[in-house]
């Protein structure tokens, strides 16, 4: 059953991907002043919402553990920030990019790219604890309050752009008071963000299965120990 | 009223062992005096540089020798189970906890005045509002220690523990460094308090914030 959920949302991740490509390159025309790097949009928000949905799903699900002491929690919660951070490295990736043409420079030290590089160093430093220790439920508690310590930080980052002047683009999409790309513009980034969560999702069955396997393999072990 | 008597009697347990011992302490002023040995190295600056990066510069030392103490603070309770003896005692994991954070406090602001006026004098900083300065200084440093012992709480089991303790907890401090840092430099250089007063509320924001997740999950951490 996983597994046909994993084909099914994979292949019509690769469909909608497919058709929005054709749309992005062929039929959005180019942007008035920045031309066609403008498109690197499609994948560089839908990646950063997906990440942030990622790391807030996260933290519920450490926090189920915590209230449920059930280890299947902590296996979807460590998948599901592992895959985040694969999604939050593609967005600094593709903005970095877009920084080169835009900017002219790959990177800039401006409040949200900060806080933003920030929150990826603090989820690294979460797979580094999480590596750290062999018990699986100190492991699992300890990882759980890391995750809700980060996601308090995700808040910030997200806050910053209203606190500090920032030298990045300001919200551009209509539910962000931005208003500024054409409806026609706006409507492929949508489905790139449906196809980047189908994606995710996929993604997460598979690591929480191997996350499970690996429990299992653990416990064999420790009961061959004892013998 | 018992919360508070049964904090104060952590604390100054911590307190009097550090006094008796004074392994952190020493080792943290030492510490930052050889970051402020290398800066010197590092940036060949003129006094008016000096004065730029001043707040900058000394928040990194306050960082990093800080990180000494917070490092010492569970680790010590390792020898002899001490660390299972306090738990198993009527102390909440709290009380513990808020305890260890008032000694840490304590002895951070101790090597911050130690170490300040070596840096005034070795930089040749001049510094202007002296007082709002300190009152930085406790505002930033409560953020420091308040992140640096819930985190030494959750690797004092760890192997790498020393190595885990900055790597995690540095990320995390950046709004409250950031704040701190710029309200410095205002008060070393002179500026505008209110164009700057977003930062003192980012400040302030970040040490009640995580003073109350801390307290509320600091049992998860210790009990589980």
């Amino acid at each position: 059953m996983r597994l046909k959920i994993i084909l099914a949302l994979s292949v019509l991740a690769g469909l909608i991907l497919a058709v929005n490509l054709y749309r992005i390159f062929l039929v959005v025309p180019d942007e008035a002043n920045q031309g066609a790097i403008f498109r690197i949009i499609y994948f560089h928000v839908p990646a950063v919402i997906t990440a942030f949905v990622g790391f807030y799903l996260g933290m519920f699900c450490a926090i189920g553990y915590l209230v449920n002491k059930d280890l299947r929690f902590d296996s979807i919660a460590a998948s599901i920030n592992e895959v985040s951070l694969v999604f939050g490295l593609i967005t600094i990736c593709t903005g970095s990019i877009w920084g080169r043409v835009i900017w002219g420079i790959w990177w800039t030290w401006d409040a949200r790219l900060t806080s933003y590089f920030v929150c990826l160093l603090i989820y690294f430093g979460y797979f580094m604890l999480r590596r750290a220790i062999d018990d699986p439920s100190t492991r699992a508690r300890l990882s759980a309050v890391l995750s809700i310590f980060a996601c308090v930080d995700v808040v910030l980052v997200w806050k910053s752009i209203e606190w500090f002047r920032t030298q990045h683009p300001g919200p551009v999409l209509e539910i962000r008071g931005g208003g500024g790309m054409a409806p026609g513009m706006e409507a492929p980034l949508w489905w790139n963000f449906l196809a980047l969560l189908m994606l995710a999702t996929a993604l997460i069955l598979i690591r929480t299965r191997q996350e499970g396997v690996r429990l299992e393999i653990d416990a064999l072990r420790r009961e061959a120990h004892a013998f | 009223m018992k919360f508070l008597r049964q904090t104060l009697a952590i604390a100054a347990k911590d307190l009097r062992s550090e006094i008796r011992g004074k392994e952190a302490v020493n080792a943290s002023v030492s510490f930052a005096l050889v970051i402020l040995l290398l800066f010197s190295f590092a940036f060949d600056l003129e006094p008016e540089q000096t004065r730029e990066i001043a707040a900058g510069l000394l928040w990194l030392v306050f960082t990093f020798a800080g990180t000494l103490i917070l490092n010492r603070s569970f680790a010590r309770e390792l020898v002899n189970d001490c660390l299972d003896a306090l738990l198993a005692s009527p102390v909440s994991g709290a009380q513990l906890f808020f305890g260890k954070c008032l000694a840490n406090y304590l002895l951070i602001v101790v090597v911050e005045c130690i170490s300040l006026p070596v840096f005034v004098i070795f930089y040749n900083v001049r510094l202007q509002r002296l007082g709002l300065l300190f009152l930085v200084m406790l505002l930033g440093t409560w953020g420091i220690t308040v992140i640096g012992t819930l985190f030494s709480a959750m690797t004092v089991n760890l192997r790498l523990r020393e190595l885990m303790l900055p790597t995690l907890i540095y990320p995390m401090l950046i709004p409250a460094l950031v704040g701190a840092i710029e309200l410095s430099r205002v008060f070393i250089n002179g500026g505008s308090l209110a164009e700057n007063f977003i930062w003192f509320r980012i400040l302030v924001a970040f040490n009640v914030i995580f003073t109350i997740l801390s307290l509320a999950l600091v049992d998860i951490v210790l009990v589980g």
